[in-house]
């Protein structure tokens, strides 16, 4: 199933929840969209899983527009999207089994039927035997598998994760997505997973939506986003998520040339990574590199290794070290001068 | 001796019956009323169907039925009991008054009780596709189970207080025989025994309904 937004947006008094997004989200992937708390996820999830209806714009399930379906029309739509969330929202009144069962019955699929049915669900999602628990006696993990098992009972073709992964430890953070990955592929669902967390993106999503403000400030391949990112949320995130942040910057006791110093982001992808572009550029160009903090991540299959440096040497030098290093395929950012 | 066991028990049975029926008949009366109080509430309150209009209408009458002193609610209401029961002297005539005394607070009671249910439950409820009635009845009646049965102890209880208070205007029951055997003919053993069971029926109440309350929790 094919998601195309037009325009989207919605307004609360005056504030512009969603300021305009546009979006195409292809069939049978995972897609990212990702954002800081209050840039409008929450809003864009409730206005594309139809719990919403935007104030402009069109919201496009495989060329058939929803955002404008009649009310009985509407709950048909909605029982054929799965949909799990930060705090599972599983009904504590049933035990693991009916939690899963109440999509199948609310539609009037016979008992019997019910039961084989949540019986595998309880399989696909590593719970088997599992089905009599009452939700209070699972861990946070096995309550999210229950609600990934509640989402699929339906067979949908579109899989909503609003922050599924938000309130898991990293371990079970881990689990849960090779779940989904592992489902998607099963099921040919097209999962849109809406998070704070690029490690989600990265170790998840094919494509990404990089949301700020209301709008979308970047688009496209994680792989692409990761090794050459243009907006500045999304350097904020990918400085987050190898660990470099202002506080190590601060602690850099070892840096003594302070007036004349710039601080550059490199970031590698791929093949660079394996090779010593530092050593080579410095010997060739004559500038050392002082590196003060850097990590290499795995996206999808390709390597992208993140550091930051600060080079010394003229400015004529320093010039031609960044060209060098730009036609070596490492990307260069400059921070901003102190 | 035995004559006023007799109508010592007579009067339990009676107290019994009244406070059964209009438990029964608020809570019919009442249940509607309270789901369609807590549906109607603004969404940011756990409101399926927000309607400020309705909701605030609802509330008036609820207010206002609730801060009328019971005496005075079931005088004006003895035209409804003739109308309904024929008569509005007796147990029978008294459980017209009681039920609709005790509507409105069952009526806050349930939608207090509804509106404790985590709105995100009842958001992937909607997500799901249910239907308004669908939440209701297999969504917010069951996560609020607990507390709807202590506002239902609660009622009862309440209930058992007004139908004691009935008796001073010929409602019968517990509370007619300590009036008029107890006050006005000055049987300060009567009016004694009367006391001791209503006090030991709420008692009662309180610890069947805390059980199943605590059973209802427990299970979860």
């Amino acid at each position: 199933m094919q998601i195309m937004l037009k325009n989207l947006k919605r307004t609360y008094g005056t504030l512009h929840a969603v300021n305009g997004i546009s979006l195409s989200i292809p069939s049978n992937t995972i897609y990212g969209i990702i954002g800081k708390s209050g840039a409008g996820k929450s809003t864009l999830v409730r206005l594309i899983s139809l719990l919403e209806r935007p104030d402009a714009g069109e919201v496009y399930f495989d060329d058939k527009r929803v955002d404008d379906l009649k009310k009985d029309a509407l709950i048909q739509r909605r029982r054929r999207i799965g949909m799990i969330f930060q705090n599972f929202n599983l009904f504590s009144s049933r035990n693991a089994e009916q939690n899963i069962a109440y999509p199948l019955e609310i539609t009037g699929v016979p008992k019997q039927e019910i039961k084989q049915k949540v019986e595998r669900l309880l399989a696909l999602v590593g719970l088997e035997g599992r089905g009599k628990a009452p939700i209070s006696t699972l861990s946070g993990g096995q309550k999210q598998r229950v609600a990934i098992a509640r989402a699929l009972a339906c067979d949908p073709d579109i899989l909503f994760c609003d922050e599924a992964t938000s309130a898991l430890d990293p371990q079970t953070t881990h689990s849960i997505l090779a779940l989904l990955k592992e489902i998607q592929r099963k099921m040919s669902l097209t999962v849109v997973m809406i998070t704070h967390q690029m490690e989600v993106v990265r170790d998840a999503c094919d494509q990404v939506a990089v949301l700020d403000d209301g709008v979308v400030v970047e688009q496209g391949l994680v792989t692409d986003i990761f090794a050459n990112p243009s907006s500045e949320v999304t350097k904020e995130f990918l400085t987050h998520l190898v660990g470099i942040d202002e506080a190590s910057l601060a602690d850099d006791h070892m840096v003594h040339w302070s007036k004349k110093r710039g601080a550059y982001t490199l970031r590698f992808r791929g093949g660079t990574t394996d090779q010593p572009i530092l050593s080579k550029i410095s010997r060739q160009v004559g500038v050392d590199f002082n590196i003060r903090a850097g990590g290499v991540q795995k996206v999808g299959d390709i390597e992208i290794g993140t550091m930051l440096v600060d080079i010394s040497g003229s400015d004529e030098e320093k010039k031609r070290a960044i060209e060098a290093l730009r036609q070596m395929g490492v990307v260069v950012e400059e921070e901003a001068a102190e | 001796m035995s004559k006023i066991w007799v109508l010592v028990f007579d009067a339990t049975l009676q107290t019994l019956s009244m406070v059964s029926f209009s438990t029964l008949f608020s809570l019919i009366l009442g249940l509607p009323l309270g789901i369609l109080l807590s549906a109607t509430s603004s969404e940011e309150q756990g409101g399926i169907i927000p309607h400020p209009m309705l909701n605030n209408i609802l509330g008036r009458i609820v207010n206002v039925l609730r801060s009328f002193p019971f005496i005075i609610l079931m005088i004006l209401l003895f035209p409804l009991s003739r109308l309904l029961i024929g008569t509005s002297i007796g147990t029978t005539a008294t459980i017209v008054p009681l039920s609709i005394a005790a509507a409105p607070f069952v009526a806050r009671v349930i939608e207090t009780a509804l509106k404790e249910v985590d709105p995100g439950v009842v958001q992937a409820a909607r997500a799901m596709g249910s239907t308004n009635f669908q939440i209701v009845r297999k969504v917010l009646i069951p996560e609020a189970l607990p507390s709807l049965v202590s506002g239902v102890t609660l009622t009862i209880i309440n209930l058992i207080g007004y139908s004691a208070m009935a008796g001073a205007i010929g409602g019968g029951g517990l509370g007619d025989l300590a009036i008029r055997y107890g006050y006005q003919r000055f049987r300060g053993d009567i009016m004694f025994v009367a006391v001791v069971i209503i006090l030991v029926l709420v008692e009662i109440v309180q610890v069947i309904g805390n059980k199943i309350s605590a059973k209802l929790i427990a299970r979860r």
